[in-house]
């Protein structure tokens, strides 16, 4: 897979994975916090929670390996020292929550003896025993992750928008599913400038 | 909605937040085939198969003296050969008081006892029946309904409507009941005369000690026209019903062993072939069955009303 180059994007099918995912979790984090809030949808919500859960849990285990098996582009020289171990180590931390929010909520039900509905007759079998302290710990368990990866996935953002925006060292370009028009901020622009003229 | 159950009635740490004061059976259901034309679940092929389940008196105290006007309950999970599930919880009132969650909070809070004078403003009421007479009527048909002596005796409605879907992918709407083949003993019932704080459920317990009890599960199919959505409206008499199977019950334990304890009834865990129709109390009994268990499960349990002395019996 490896290119003669030094790679300077992500491989496709990494961004490919990756923006599939931040769409599933983004709208998982929303349903939930909706589906607890709710009444009238709950039932609904909950029918589309549980089979979305599997599916990133699913799709979280294939980007993990995926992720073996890919060179990385490296870090841009503008970020410093720091910066680049706050990103592995949120990165690390996306990973595992990927991974452990949906365990966790499969335990839960499991725990909580109820059945693991996917879609019509499939379901999954339990994965602990039927228990209400498991249940009641687990519970509590899932909800303070899911806030725990809000808050990581919007601090990756803004570390991304940052340097993309503020820096402007096109650090999303390494993730962009197609090129972004370069951003040069001298000739160019006033290049740009003129054109519109 | 949990909350209001709780700021009304008082929270019973580690009991159901409605349904509080119950009892665990045990009983397989005998499906006859009947029921595939309607629905393909898996429960109303021709077959066997185990059930748990819960008998209960309506209300959030769990150590509430028994009564005859109380309304009566009992909850099922049919465990399927595929490892699917059916759970549902009936009642023995010919339709639901309210609509809505909405409704139904808001009747609890317009009768909930007024701090000065102990007993429920009649002001309030009288405003709630005002603003969904539809309650209104629904809460004359429950006080008209013809009283059984017991749990025994009792049919027990599922009350919202549901969606069925056969083999060949037809739908239909239906509501169920579970209709007794035990008629009432006029000995048991004078030997058990309301006097204990228990004594409907030291009924059930005595008639299940003595020979297993067994209900009809009765389909009633809506007509195009009938409400589905809504709880509170019963159906025309003469809709057709099929009988898709008997349920027998020949196992009585206590709350305090049982592990019925720590199910959640939610209406909302169907097989394959069965669904929510747009009944929209369905999402919303589903939603605060949850809470209350998620509640219940986190607290420290007391001894259930229904001794596991009295149920040995």
């Amino acid at each position: 897979m490896a290119t003669p180059r030094e790679r300077t994007k992500f491989a496709i099918q990494s961004r490919v994975l990756h923006w599939l995912m931040a769409v599933m979790i983004l709208t998982m984090l929303f349903i939930g916090v909706g589906m607890v809030a709710s009444l009238d949808h709950y039932h609904a919500l909950v029918a589309i929670h549980r089979p979305l859960g599997i599916l990133i849990l699913i799709l979280a285990a294939i980007r993990l390996v995926n992720r073996r098996l890919t060179t990385l582009p490296p870090f841009p020289p503008t970020m410093a020292p720091w910066e680049r171990s706050a990103a592995s180590a949120s990165e690390r931390l996306l990973y595992a929550l990927m991974i452990a929010l949906p365990l966790v909520g499969w335990a839960m039900l499991s725990a909580g003896h109820y059945p693991i509905v996917m879609a019509g007759s499939l379901h999954l079998p339990p994965i602990l025993p039927a228990s209400p302290t498991l249940y009641t710990i687990l519970r509590h368990t899932h909800t303070i992750l899911a806030f725990v990866l809000f808050a990581t996935v919007l601090a990756h953002a803004a570390g991304v928008l940052f340097h993309t925006l503020v820096v402007r060292d096109r650090l999303l370009n390494r993730m962009a599913l197609w090129p972004i028009r370069p951003q040069t901020r001298h000739v160019s622009d006033a290049a740009a400038f003129e054109d519109s003229k | 909605m949990v909350d209001t159950f709780e700021e009304v009635n008082g929270a019973h740490p580690g009991f159901r937040r409605n349904h509080a004061k119950g009892v665990c059976v045990r009983g397989y259901f005998e499906g006859n085939g009947q029921g595939s034309s309607l629905s393909r679940a898996v429960v109303f092929r021709l077959g066997k198969v185990p059930v748990i389940g819960r008998f209960a008196l309506a209300g959030s105290e769990p150590y509430a003296g028994d009564a005859a006007a109380t309304v009566r309950s009992m909850a099922l999970l049919f465990r399927l050969p595929n490892g699917e599930e059916w759970r549902t919880g009936m009642n023995n009132i010919p339709v639901f008081p309210f609509r809505t969650a909405q409704e139904f909070r808001g009747q609890l809070l317009a009768s909930a006892p007024d701090p000065t004078t102990g007993t429920p403003d009649p002001a309030k009421m009288e405003a709630f029946s005002k603003q969904y007479p539809e309650s209104a009527r629904a809460f004359g048909l429950i006080r008209n309904r013809s009283a059984s002596p017991g749990f025994e005796e009792d049919t027990f409605n599922s009350l919202n409507a549901f969606r069925f879907v056969n083999a060949d992918g037809v739908a239909s709407y239906v509501r169920w009941s579970m209709v007794p083949t035990q008629r009432s003993e006029p000995t048991t019932t004078v030997a058990l005369a309301p006097t204990g704080s228990n004594y409907l459920f030291d009924a059930l317990i005595a008639s299940i000690h003595r020979r297993p009890l067994q209900w009809h599960l009765m389909v009633t199919i809506a007509q195009p026209g009938d409400a589905t959505d809504d709880a509170t409206v019963p159906w025309p008499p003469d809709r057709r019903q099929v009988d898709v199977g008997t349920l027998t019950i020949d196992q009585i334990e206590s709350e305090d062993v049982s592990p019925a304890r720590d199910i959640n009834f939610d209406p909302l865990v169907l097989p394959d072939g069965m669904a929510a129709s747009d009944d929209p109390l369905l999402s919303a009994r589903s939603a605060a069955y949850s809470q209350s268990f998620t509640r219940r499960e986190g607290e420290t349990k007391s001894p259930s009303a229904i001794s596991s002395a009295e149920t040995g019996r």
